[in-house]
C-alpha cells in the first residue's frame, strides 16, 4: 500500500497518555491537514512518527508503504523517505547548511559512492532560488541565529533537497509573517505531486488558504474527532475548536 | 628500515645515546654571545634548584605531575638521511607561504627563505642560532623577557638552559606579510627531547601570521617537548599565531606562551592540541597599551587516556583594552582536561572589556573536564564575563540530524566538529582553517580504530 498509515496509535509520556487510539492514513499524492487546539497532541504525533526517543508508544503502529516504522531507527525512516519539518528546529552550531545537507544526501547513497559536488550545488541553488533564500545562507550554521521565517524556509529547503515520499510538516506556519508564509506555502506547493504524501499539522486555518488540503482532520485530546474535505477548515475557523470539542464522544480526562 | 644494509649502516653510526636533558648544558657553544651563554647557565641553576611541581600548587591542581619525570629523555642525533627525506615530504602543508623552517630533533633540516621583496623590506626570518649572531641586539632585547607566571617557571628555566632550535621573526614598521610563515618541529627518536623556541617581534603597524606544527615522526615513540613562544605585537600591529600540536600520544609536552600587545595592536592565537599523553599549555596575554586586543583561542580533542592541561592569564595593564578567550575541548574515553584561567584587571586599567569562555563536550561518561575560571579586578568601570560549561551532545540536536537520514555516528561527528569549528572559524584564514579541520578529522579517524 502506498500510504503512511497510522493505526490505533497510543502514546504516553510517563503516566500521561497524549495520543489515544488515533488512526489516520495519508496516501501518496495526498495532502492531509491535521488541525487542533494547543495541547491536542499534534506535535507529539509528528515526533512519534519520526522516532523521537522521549515518547513511549504503548500500542498501535505506523506503516510507511507497508513497512512498520517502529522497527526502524529515526535515520533509517528518513532514508526510506520520511521527512519531518520541525516546529522548533534545533540549532547545530558550527555546521553549515551546505555541509549538513551534504551529509544528509551522502547518507542516502550506497556505501563507497561519493556525492557529486557539482550536481549537489546545482540542485541546492535551484531550491534556494525557489524559496527565495540568499546564496550566502549555505555557509551559515544550521538554524543558528536564524529568524523564525528563516528557520521554516530552511526546513522546506531540506525537504526540497531530500525528496521524501511522506512529509510531516509540524506547525510550519508558526512564527511567520504573511510574506514569509506565502514563500513557504509556495515552496510546499511546488513539491506537491503524485509522489509525495503530506501530513500538515497546524493550529490556524490561515495556512490552508495558501496550501489547500485534500483532507482535513480535527484532533482533540489525542484523537481525531472529525474528518472531512477542505471546507471543514473553514467551518472550524467559523465555529472554533470549542464547538467541535463539545461533539467529542468521550469526556476529557483530568 | 627494511633491508639489511641499512641496519648495518645504523650499527656503524655513533650510538644514539647522548647526554640526558637533566644534566647540565653542553659545552661547545662558544660561538654564541656571552649574554646568551650566561642565560643558559642561569636557566640551568634555576632549573636545578626549583622544586618539582606538586598538585598542592594551585597552578598544578588536577594536573598529572607524575608525567613530568624527565629522566628518560635525552638529546637525539639528527635523523638519518632516509628519515630526513620522509620528514621533508611530510612537512608540505600550506601551498602559499612566505617562508618555512623545518627542525627535527632540534636540528635544522630545511630552510625556505623569504622572498626577495620581504628581505629587502627588512623582514627577518632566521633560525634562532643564526639570529643570535646576526641580530644579537634585537634578539637580546626580547628574548624570554616575560617570566613564566602560570606554574612552569622551572620548565621555562630548563628551556632557557637547553634551547638550541627555533625561529626568530622580525617584521619592520608597516610591513605586511600576505602569506603565513610556517615552522615545523619534529620529534624523531625514542625518548628524544626538543626545546622549540619562537620569538616573533612585529613592529608598529606590521602584519603577520605564523603557524607552528609540532609533529612526531613515529606514531608511538615516547618523547618530550618543552617549547616557548613569545609574541610581541608593536603599536597597531596585527599578529596571528597558530599552533598545530600533533605529537604522538606518548609524548609529554609543555608549551609556554607570552604575548605582549602594545597600543592599538591586536594579537590572535589559536592553539590546536591533538597529541601528547600529557600536554600542558600556558598562555599569558599582556595588554600593555591602550586599545590593545588579544584573542585567545584553543581547541583540544582528547581521547583514550590523554590529558590536556591549559592555564591562562589575560592581564589587562592599560585602560581600554580587550581580551576574548574561547577554549573548547571535546573529550572521549577516559580523557581529562583541565582549564585554569584568570582575567586580571590591574589598577588604572579602566574600561577593560574581558571575556572568557570554556566549553567542554563530554563524549563519554568516563571523561573528566575540570574548569577553574577566575577574575581579579582592581580597576573600576570594567566589563568582565567568564563562564565554563560542560555537557554532552544535546539529544534534540542529535534527533534533528537523524531525522535527515544521517546515521548516529556521522551525526555525532558532525556535531562535535561543528562545536570545534566555531573556534577555528574565528581565525578567518581559510587555508589554515582547512588544514586544521583536516588534522581534527584525522584525529577522530584515529580514535575510531
Amino acid at each position: 500500500m502506498q500510504q503512511l498509515e497510522i493505526k490505533n496509535l497510543r502514546v504516553a509520556i510517563g503516566e500521561n497518555e497524549i495520543i489515544r487510539d488515533l488512526s489516520l492514513s495519508v496516501g501518496l499524492g495526498e495532502l492531509h491537514a491535521v488541525m487542533g487546539p494547543n495541547g491536542s497532541g499534534k506535535s507529539t504525533l509528528a515526533k512519534v512518527i519520526a522516532g523521537h526517543p522521549d515518547y513511549k508508544v504503548t500500542s498501535g503502529e505506523v506503516f510507511m508503504d507497508g513497512e512498520n516504522l517502529f522497527e526502524l531507527e529515526p535515520d533509517e525512516r528518513a532514508r526510506k523517505g520520511l521527512f519531518l519539518a520541525f516546529q522548533y528546529p534545533s540549532e547545530v552550531p558550527g555546521v553549515t547548511i551546505a555541509n549538513f545537507l551534504r551529509a544528509a544526501m551522502q547518507a542516502r547513497l550506497p556505501e563507497g559512492e561519493e556525492l557529486e559536488a557539482t550536481d549537489y550545488y546545482a540542485k541546492l541553488y535551484e531550491k534556494m532560488d525557489l524559496l527565495e533564500i540568499d546564496r550566502s545562507f549555505t555557509s551559515r550554521a544550521v538554524n543558528e541565529g536564524f529568524s523564525g521565517g528563516e528557520k521554516k524556509r530552511c526546513e522546506i529547503l531540506q525537504m526540497a533537497m531530500l525528496d521524501p515520499r511522506y512529509a510531516v510538516l509540524d506547525e510550519t506556519d508558526s512564527g511567520l509573517d504573511i510574506d514569509a508564509l506565502k514563500v513557504v506555502a509556495n515552496g510546499v506547493n511546488s513539491l506537491r505531486g503524485p509522489n509525495l504524501g503530506v501530513l500538515l499539522i497546524t493550529h490556524y486555518q490561515r495556512l490552508l488558504n495558501y496550501i489547500v488540503p485534500d483532507f482535513v482532520h480535527v484532533m482533540v485530546q489525542g484523537r481525531i474527532v472529525r474528518s472531512g474535505g477542505k471546507e471543514l477548515a473553514l467551518e472550524l475557523e467559523e465555529k472554533g475548536y470549542d464547538l467541535i470539542r463539545d461533539h467529542a464522544e468521550e469526556p476529557v480526562a483530568a | 628500515m627494511s633491508n639489511g644494509t641499512a641496519v648495518l649502516e645504523e650499527v656503524t653510526q655513533t650510538p644514539a645515546v647522548k647526554s640526558t636533558i637533566t644534566s647540565s648544558p653542553q659545552e661547545g657553544a662558544d660561538d654564541l654571545p656571552l649574554w646568551f651563554q650566561q642565560q643558559r647557565e642561569q636557566g640551568w641553576r634555576e632549573f636545578s634548584t626549583m622544586p618539582n611541581p606538586t598538585r598542592k600548587d594551585q597552578a598544578w591542581r588536577f594536573s598529572n605531575v607524575d608525567a613530568l619525570d624527565l629522566s628518560p629523555y635525552r638529546f637525539a642525533n639528527a635523523p638519518s638521511d632516509d628519515e630526513q627525506v620522509e620528514i621533508l615530504e611530510r612537512s608540505a602543508m600550506l601551498n602559499g607561504k612566505s617562508g618555512r623552517l623545518i627542525f627535527a630533533n632540534d636540528q635544522l633540516l630545511e630552510r625556505d627563505a623569504l622572498p626577495e621583496s620581504l628581505r629587502k623590506a627588512g623582514v627577518i626570518f632566521q633560525p634562532l642560532e643564526r639570529a643570535l649572531i646576526e641580530h644579537e641586539d634585537l634578539v637580546r632585547k626580547h628574548f624570554m623577557t616575560q617570566p613564566a607566571v602560570l606554574g612552569s617557571a622551572k620548565f621555562a628555566a630548563l628551556h632557557r638552559a637547553q634551547v638550541r632550535a627555533g625561529a626568530f621573526i622580525y617584521v619592520p614598521r608597516a610591513v605586511e606579510l600576505e602569506l603565513p610563515i610556517e615552522i615545523f618541529h619534529w620529534l624523531v627518536d625514542e625518548n628524544a627531547a626538543v626545546f622549540p623556541h619562537l620569538l616573533l617581534v612585529a613592529d608598529e603597524l606590521s602584519k603577520i601570521t605564523v603557524i607552528e606544527h609540532f609533529r612526531s615522526f613515529d606514531q608511538t615513540a615516547p618523547g618530550f617537548a618543552c617549547g616557548v613562544n613569545d609574541l610581541i605585537a608593536g603599536r597597531g600591529a596585527m599578529v596571528k599565531y597558530i599552533c598545530a600540536q600533533r605529537w604522538n600520544e606518548n609524548v609529554t609536552a609543555l608549551q609556554i606562551n607570552a604575548t605582549t600587545v602594545e597600543r592599538d595592536a591586536s594579537a590572535m592565537s589559536l592553539n590546536l592540541h591533538l597529541g601528547g599523553s600529557y600536554s600542558r599549555f600556558e598562555s599569558l596575554s599582556r595588554l600593555v597599551g591602550e586599545g590593545a586586543r588579544s584573542d585567545l583561542l584553543a581547541v583540544a580533542v582528547a581521547h583514550r587516556k590523554q590529558e590536556f592541561d591549559a592555564r591562562t592569564l589575560q592581564d589587562h595593564v592599560s585602560p581600554h583594552t580587550a581580551s576574548d578567550l574561547l577554549y573548547k575541548n571535546a573529550l572521549d574515553d577516559r580523557a581529562r582536561t583541565t582549564f585554569g584561567g584568570l582575567i586580571r584587571v590591574e589598577p588604572h586599567a579602566h574600561f577593560t572589556d574581558a571575556y572568557q569562555k570554556v566549553r567542554n563536550l563530554l563524549l563519554s561518561d568516563d571523561a573528566e573536564a575540570n574548569s577553574m575560571p577566575g577574575l581579579e579586578i582592581l580597576a573600576d568601570n570594567v566589563r568582565c564575563t567568564h563562564g565554563a560549561t560542560s555537557g554532552q551532545i544535546d539529544e534534540d540536536e542529535l534527533f534533528y540530524l537523524r531525522t535527515r537520514g544521517i546515521p548516529v555516528k556521522v551525526a555525532q561527528h558532525l556535531i562535535v566538529t561543528g562545536f570545534l569549528n566555531e573556534v577555528v572559524q574565528r581565525l578567518d584564514q581559510a587555508a589554515i582553517a582547512t588544514h586544521l579541520h583536516r588534522l581534527i578529522e584525522q584525529k577522530f579517524a584515529s580514535g575510531a580504530d
